[in-house]
């Protein structure tokens, strides 16, 4: 089978939508347009049927009950829901601490930034160098005035999975509101929020081969029953929750959506893990210099964050520009910074420069991982030709003790 | 980020890449930036002593293709220029022939203190060379 280029390896970014999603969204755009919310007519039952169907669906996916679902339009907004509305909720009552993580996704860090302004008191904990956040590490955070613990299922740009089973049980033995932020995780493992104590759970369609700007807050209903302020006040939609006019075709599509991951995501996860061990062992049998970032064994198996010594990150890209990833630093600011996300873990600012980020998908192939190996390989190889640290390292100099010039 | 034409190039055939032998007397060596900052070049000049013409240059640079791209750059235009002339490169004269956006502009203005430090590195070693001599 021939490539097709550019290659996509971004699907922590996004996803594509699948056919069959857009199949079954395509009915309700111009021909079944009702209002999900319109309670007296044809059009509004048509169209409520198919937001409860979806409901249902990506109720399934996670192991919840449909009631528990709240539509959003996406992950950002559920988090902002869930954090702020929590916070709201019973900080009054119950306390102003809040216990989140250092390599959170920005939809988590800056609501909880707003809610610092605001009197709240939030903390970060520190990730380990394998980027997993344990029950240990929360439990010697709880306060008694802790409301809210809020972390990531599995991490966006190194694909470390949190011990959120473990976690949500010690909340629950401390009566503490758990929201976890499983945008990266739902559709790609199994999930249950039953059995992982989950409170409130974010996820976002297009991340799972859906439609972008639609997205879900799980609520849970019972033991205990969550309640959240709302955000956006208006029509009193989604249990008062949510106000607007539901987004039926995405809605519809993220139920497609999460129907499929169902049926499909256990082969894709045991495909495009050997396929990502293929890349990471092709990498690391060619080159020294070479760091694969978070626990090697907690993973979402599509998702690769590789550090190569001695070459900066863009410049890498631009040697792959036929593959489309992600990297870690930006060098597109006067400040130059590196992946916060990487640097919390402790890892060397000259190893956060020079990092790739790798996202298989669905439609991802074998030829596509080996080209990008071999791609990967050659072009770090020519970088460390013009690489002045490179040459440093051969000649023995050990880079941190260099003074470097400011400029 | 798009990359303009000349910064394609230059990074994908980057002229006078190496090193030379930063021991010489005839060698002035700069080495600016650090890799915490995402980029470090070393830019080096080999000037012959009668004339005080720069006949040979190299560098290496940890950057991005903007920095590769204005390294590579200055090492063309500092050959054949005598060691004062060679200082009056500006790192605005690579922003325009590169055509840099301005969050490359850090970029050219490493390529420019690089040229001053390599420059400054090779007076140096003349001044210590004429004191010891003296
Ligand atoms: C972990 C995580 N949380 C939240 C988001 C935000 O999702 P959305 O842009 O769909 O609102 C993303 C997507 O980048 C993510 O990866």
């Amino acid at each position: 089978m021939s490539i097709k280029f550019p290659i996509y390896l971004d699907h922590n970014a996004t996803t594509p939508m699948d056919e069959r999603v857009l199949e079954a969204m395509m009915p309700y755009f111009c021909e079944k347009f009702g209002n999900s919310a319109s309670r007296n007519h044809a059009f509004g039952w048509e169209a409520e049927k198919a937001v409860d169907l979806a409901r249902e669906q990506v109720a399934d996916l996670i192991g919840a009950d449909a009631k528990e679902i709240i539509w959003t339009s996406g992950s950002t907004e559920s988090n902002n829901l869930a954090i702020k509305g929590a916070a709201y909720m019973y900080g009054a009552r119950k306390g102003k601490h809040i216990i989140t993580a250092e390599h959170e996704h920005k939809a988590t860090l800056d609501p909880c930034k707003r809610l610092e302004k605001e009197g709240y008191e939030v903390t970060y904990l520190d990730p380990p160098l394998d980027g997993v956040i344990t029950a240990e590490m929360v439990k010697d955070a709880i306060r008694e005035d802790t409301v809210l613990v809020s972390l990531m299922w599995a991490n966006n740009e190194i694909g470390t999975i949190n011990e959120i089973p473990e976690i949500g049980k010690l909340c629950k033995d401390k009566d503490i509101i758990f929201h976890t932020d499983a945008t990266q995780m739902v559709g790609k493992l199994p999930i249950n929020v039953e059995e992982a104590g989950v409170d409130l759970l974010s996820a976002s369609g297009h991340k799972f081969y859906g439609p972008k700007g639609v997205g879900c807050l799980y609520v849970r209903r019972r033991r205990p029953r969550v309640r959240l302020t709302a955000i956006i006040d208006g029509g009193g939609h989604e249990r008062g929750m949510r106000s607007g006019t539901i987004n039926v075709t995405g809605v519809v599509g993220m139920g497609a959506a999460a129907a499929l991951c169902k049926a499909e995501m256990s082969d894709d996860a045991i495909r495009l893990g050997n396929l990502r061990n293929k890349l990471e062992s092709t990498i690391t049998s060619q080159l020294d210099g070479v760091a694969i970032n978070g626990a090697l064994d907690k993973r979402i198996p599509h998702t690769s964050n590789i550090s190569f010594a001695w070459v900066e990150g863009e410049s890498l890209m631009m040697a792959i520009k036929e593959i489309a990833v992600s990297s870690g630093s930006a060098c597109t600011s006067a400040s130059l910074e590196p992946s916060y996300v990487l640097k919390s873990l402790g890892i060397g600012d000259d190893l956060a420069h020079s990092s790739l980020r790798f996202g298989l998908g669905r439609r991802t192939t074998e030829e596509e991982i080996e080209y990008t190996a071999k791609k990967v390989v050659e072009g770090v190889k020519k970088l460390r030709d013009l690489s002045p640290l490179y040459e440093m390292h051969l000649e023995g100099i050990d880079l941190s003790t260099v003074e470097w010039a400011d400029h | 980020m798009a990359y303009s034409e000349k910064v394609v190039d230059h990074y994908e055939n980057p002229r006078n890449v190496g090193s030379l032998d930063k021991a010489s007397d005839a060698v002035g060596t700069g080495v600016v930036g650090a890799p915490e900052c995402g980029d470090v070049m070393k830019l080096q000049i080999q000037v012959d002593q009668a004339t005080g013409k720069i006949t040979d240059a190299k560098f290496k640079t940890f950057g991005c293709g903007s920095a590769i791209a204005s390294s590579s750059l200055a090492t063309e235009w500092v050959k054949g220029k005598t060691v004062d002339e060679a200082l009056g490169i500006k790192n605005t004269d690579i922003v325009n022939e590169l055509s840099l956006p301005p969050v490359k502009i850090h970029c050219s203005v490493l390529a420019e203190d690089a040229i001053r430090s390599a420059i400054a590195d090779y007076k140096k070693k003349h001044a210590e060379a004429a004191t010891a001599t003296a």
